[in-house]
């Protein structure tokens, strides 16, 4: 059986999602939540079996990269762009991890949603959830398996959209559930700093049509090496607009203060959209550009040394927060940096490979995260409907915040031990999947780039720290609010995908063991030159004991005497002003307010109100042409001047075409005779010329 | 041709019969008289036409003459016409009644 024309199945990785959401958005409110549920998991999970079934016969074809054009789009001059699906080695990675993470945190929303309208009051917004969610695994899917840059950025523009539409899923609220458009504010946050991305992307894309009149990606690939000789600036140029698109995209400096403020979308799209997938499509997209990354050493430092600083910025910032779901926030533009360190240092498959174990655990930390608020918060209904209306229930209570949290080890066993899991992988404790791929990007930047390797190494220490905090704030010690004590275990619609979001952690590390390096063997299929990195078990054992450490030292500030109700944290009596900076983060938000928004608005207030308003509109308009108007009316074209001047003249010309017609008038006497007479007269004054002339 | 009348007899009856028709045509108001003068003009027209012919010692002269006079008949055949119509109307046939076209 000829294997390949199974390869023409895959533009079903888009179809499904798109015909689960057209179901969703046109029956979705007749159809009751369970089948709603049901029928966008399955679109996400058929896009899965699909992606594996690419996964299959692309191994069995030994790899080769193959083409599925599609459609037509854009046949403009020397331009030429078709819809065409590209079924490689990374691609089809990227397919799996969309789709399989997507489709189990699909399943889990099914629950957490379902609790969540109820919660915020309105049981009715239910489909559209899955409507946006189904979206985005079909934007996600156009994203991995384009075959050209300008399709690339169709995705990329369509998973903004969908991460703009989530974010802003409970638009008339804020944080807490109360009515303000903090939510809508977050949303636009992110989709003004993605345009700021999106802006590099795309005069990267124009800058690589002027110089390749291409933007296939075999064609740009094919001609790299012509091109960077001619003009070796050109490349540059591309590789470090692309940059700015993957710092929009990925989070990083300085484009990264959006993903924080995007935890206010519902847990289940933090985990999918903002952590899993959509931040690292910026890492993809690198990976994917690597034949012109390698060309110019200056643009890969460039990228290296953003992500590694990105990785300890960050990481500090997660530090100081309360925010359960913060921290995971900043933990993930931490970890982002790394991938982003890493692909830029040239360790393709190590950004690969940490791209999809941390998919893995950072979704199940997110989800275990959802599951632990959604757990507070059942307590504290539970509060509310005992308390009868009598005061408790209008209390502002934060769901999220660690301080009203502890000793949910007990009350949520399961969600307990996934957490753990997940933060132990997250740490790079030995051997779950966060240990093996961390350990290739730092063993990478070892031998590549020593700075970026500091960087790196002491960003998975202050990981493993604020772990090891979140753990013992949020599930030891005794209830710091009588709603983590009444809290309640999640039912197993929940809790199912984390436990196999866990197993995939603890095992995700056999995907490139040293020894075997499968994945690297996948990858250099499609990238060309990768190496397997060496395992150095010097470097291994360093991070490891730096990382046990670290949760040493995080259970001697807050797991030997836990936090009680209103203490504040351990940390801010020894490091004083540097705690509060990571609590404020670093005042980033108000720098760029100071430096960027406020100057902003100052020019846009100054041009509406003095430019706009005063000069054209009261001063130009309206002192100058209407004035002017005004004064030639007034003056030039006064009463006499128009009646006397112009009036006179039209008047004139009428009375003298009056005059002349009644002087002509009496030729026209309708007597025949004298008609017959001008006649004759005609003729002896014609023939009569004529003969004489 | 010896002995015979010259072209310039010929053109000065034509040129006669010419001006007399053409001041019945100017002065009378009878249509019908109106008629008369301009099948005059025609005829001194058509002696003129044989005239010239004859002195030339061509036939053209004389075709002319016969269209001009199955056009002259045809003339007077609508003209008439319009004469009984017109008195029908105004029961009168009087030309300076028909002023109906004045400015």
């Amino acid at each position: 059986m000829d294997t390949t024309a199974l390869f023409s199945l895959v533009p079903l990785i888009v179809l499904v999602p798109t015909l689960g959401l057209l179901i969703n958005a046109f029956f979705g409110k007749r159809m009751g939540e369970k089948a709603v549920g049901a029928v966008a998991s399955a679109a996400s999970g058929l896009a899965f079996a699909v992606s594996v079934l690419m996964g299959i016969i692309l191994w069995s074809g030994g790899g080769e990269p193959h083409v599925v054009p599609f459609a037509d789009w854009i046949h403009v001059g020397d331009l030429n762009v078709g819809w065409n699906f590209r079924v490689d080695t990374l691609s089809v990675l990227m397919m799996l991890v969309v789709s399989g993470v997507g489709t189990l945190i699909h399943i889990y929303a099914i629950g957490y949603m379902h609790e969540d309208v109820r919660f915020k009051n309105d049981p009715g917004r239910f489909p559209r959830f899955f409507v946006f969610m189904n979206l985005f695994i079909a934007m996600m899917m156009i994203l991995v398996s384009a075959d050209s840059y300008l399709m690339l950025f169709v995705g990329w523009e369509g998973v903004g959209l969908c991460s703009f539409l989530l974010i802003g899923f409970w638009y008339e609220l804020n944080l807490l559930g109360q009515p303000s458009w903090y939510n809508s504010y977050a949303a636009k946050k992110a989709m003004i700093a993605n345009r700021i991305g999106d802006f590099g992307f795309l005069l990267a894309a124009f800058t690589m049509f002027w110089f390749f009149k291409d933007l296939n990606f075999e064609g740009v690939f094919s001609r790299a090496g012509q091109v960077a000789a001619v003009s070796p600036g050109a490349i540059l140029f591309i590789t470090l607009f692309l940059l700015i698109g993957v710092a929009g995209k990925s989070a990083q400096i300085p484009l990264y203060v959006w993903l924080p403020d995007a935890m206010a979308g519902p847990t289940p799209v933090s985990a999918l959209i903002h952590a899993a997938t959509m931040v690292t499509a910026g890492v993809y997209l690198v990976a994917r550009s690597a034949p012109l990354y390698t060309l110019v050493p200056q643009a890969q430092a460039t990228v290296a040394l953003v992500g590694g600083v990105t990785a300890l910025f960050a990481a500090t910032i997660a530090v100081g927060q309360y925010d359960i779901k913060k921290v995971l926030a900043y933990s993930t533009i931490s970890q982002l940096g790394f991938m982003v360190a890493a692909v830029g240092m040239g360790a393709f498959v190590a950004g690969m490979f940490h791209l999809v174990t941390h998919a893995f655990f950072k979704a199940l930390l997110f989800l275990s995260a959802g599951s632990v608020i959604l757990g507070v918060e059942r307590g504290h209904h539970h509060l509310a409907h005992e308390a009868h209306g009598e005061h408790a229930s209008e209390e502002v209570f934060d769901a999220n915040d660690m301080r009203n949290m502890g000793g949910l080890r007990q009350k949520m066993p399961v969600t307990f031990w996934v957490y753990l899991i997940g933060a132990l992988a997250l740490s790079g404790i030995f051997p779950l999947a966060g240990f093996w791929s961390k350990d290739e990007i730092l063993a990478d930047a070892f031998q590549k780039f020593p700075a970026v390797f500091w960087l790196l190494l002491i960003a998975a220490f202050f990981t493993a720290f604020y772990m090891g905090r979140q753990i013992w704030m949020v599930f030891f010690g005794e209830p710091r609010h009588a709603a983590a004590a009444h809290a309640e275990e999640s039912k197993p619609v929940i809790t199912v995908p984390l436990m196999i979001l866990a197993g995939l952690s603890i095992l995700g590390g056999l995907l490139n063991l040293p020894g075997l390096h499968s994945l690297t063997i996948w990858l250099e299929h499609t990238i060309a030159g990768v190496e397997a990195g060496e395992f150095n078990v010097l470097l291994a054992s360093v991070a490891l004991v730096l990382a046990l450490l670290a949760i040493y030292l995080s259970w001697l500030l807050y797991g030997r005497r836990p936090l009680v109700a209103g203490q504040k944290d351990p940390l801010k009596q020894p490091l004083g002003f540097i705690f509060t900076g990571m609590e404020r983060k670093w005042l980033v938000d108000e720098f760029y307010d100071a430096v960027i928004l406020k100057p902003y608005t100052a020019i846009s207030a100054f041009l509406a109100d003095v430019i706009d308003g005063r000069f054209w509109h009261d001063w130009f308009h309206e002192k100058v042409i209407v004035g002017t108007y005004e004064w030639i009316s007034r003056t030039v074209l006064n009463l006499r001047i128009d009646s006397q001047g112009i009036d006179a003249f039209f008047d004139g010309l009428g009375n003298l075409t009056k005059r002349i017609s009644a002087d002509l008038r009496r030729f026209q006497n309708g007597f025949v005779r004298s008609y017959a007479l001008a006649v004759l007269f005609g003729v002896v004054i014609i023939v009569g010329y004529l003969l004489l002339k | 041709m010896p002995g015979s009348v010259p072209l310039s007899y010929y053109l000065a009856i034509s040129a006669l019969l010419f001006i007399m028709g053409s001041l019945g045509v100017l002065i009378r108001r009878n249509p019908l008289i109106i008629f008369m003068s301009i099948e005059l003009m025609l005829n001194s027209a058509n002696l003129a036409f044989v005239a010239f012919g004859r002195e030339m010692n061509v036939l053209s002269g004389q075709i002319m003459v016969l269209f001009v006079m199955t056009v002259a008949a045809a003339e007077v055949a609508v003209g008439l016409a319009l004469i009984v119509i017109i008195f029908r109307n105004k029961h009168s046939i009087d030309v300076d009644l028909m002023n109906g076209l004045k400015g």
